[in-house]
């Protein structure tokens, strides 16, 4: 399989998580964008292993540290929006914005 | 063009597709719905790959819980008022910058890696990735295990002295 078709997909990937983290204006909704944006970098990762033919795997391990991390990060953030929530009653991020 | 590049190619294109969806649909939990499309589908990239063991991790840490939580949340922060337009006015400049970024890097990727071919002779099996794991990458996964631990306290932490308050 030629290296191109993952990188590509990858990079479109990342283009439609990063339009989805600056245009949603749900929070919750942010955060996925955020989700997509690091599984397009996982899917560099594993490409450059596979084209590596790593001896220690080193893409597909630390692939599988980014997923734990994601894992953190979205139980930080979504703890995060649900404070948020509870103290202005709203994740419209323009609305919070607007009231500071 | 061999089978699993045409596999391959449909994957990316379930991929691409369900990611626009899931960012531009107005539904909240569709939305949530289309990022499990698109995690699924960026699991058969992985098996194709021969990733086979991330695939299925992918498959339970995002689709089985990732997702979960985000419904979740979904569901907890609902509003009376639904909010009106599900993108913010800037949507034009953050379709610009998604679009220069994605164009950007596709350019750079296609400049310097164009030609080369993904072979496929180590399969990352659990076998062999645990190998690698618990030989050469246990410092980092130790450290990792405590990051998550803090990271889990953190979200505890935070959610209770918000029902404090």
């Amino acid at each position: 399989m030629p290296l191109l078709y993952p990188l590509v997909l990858s990079a479109a990937l990342f283009g439609i998580g990063l339009y989805g983290v600056l245009a949603r204006r749900n929070a919750v909704l942010m955060l996925l964008g955020v989700e997509i944006m690091l599984n397009a970098v996982n899917l560099n990762l594993v490409a450059f292993d596979a084209w590596f033919a790593d001896k220690i795997h080193t893409g597909q391990v630390l692939t599988l540290f980014t997923i734990t991390l994601a894992a953190a990060e979205i139980g930080l953030g979504l703890a995060i929006v649900l404070a948020l929530f509870r103290a202005v009653r709203t994740v419209d991020v323009d609305e919070v914005g607007a009231d500071t | 063009m061999t089978a699993t590049e045409i596999i391959f190619l449909l994957f990316a294109a379930v991929a691409v597709g369900s990611a626009l969806l899931a960012m531009t649909t107005k539904q909240l939990v569709h939305s949530a719905l289309w990022l499990v499309v698109t995690l699924g589908a960026v699991a058969g990239c992985f098996v194709l790959m021969t990733a086979e063991f991330v695939a299925w991790v992918q498959v339970l840490v995002y689709v089985g819980s990732v997702v979960v939580l985000v419904i979740f949340a979904l569901m907890l922060t609902r509003q009376q008022s639904t909010i009106s337009a599900e993108v913010t006015g800037n949507r034009w400049t953050a379709a610009v910058l998604g679009l220069v970024a994605a164009v950007g890097l596709g350019a750079t990727v296609v400049s310097g890696f164009h030609g080369e071919r993904i072979e496929g002779h180590k399969i990352g099996t659990a076998h062999s990735i645990g190998k690698a794991l618990f030989k050469e990458w246990v410092l980092p996964f130790e450290i990792l295990s405590g990051v998550l631990l803090a990271a889990l306290i953190g979200a505890i932490v935070i959610s209770r002295s918000g029902s404090e308050r």
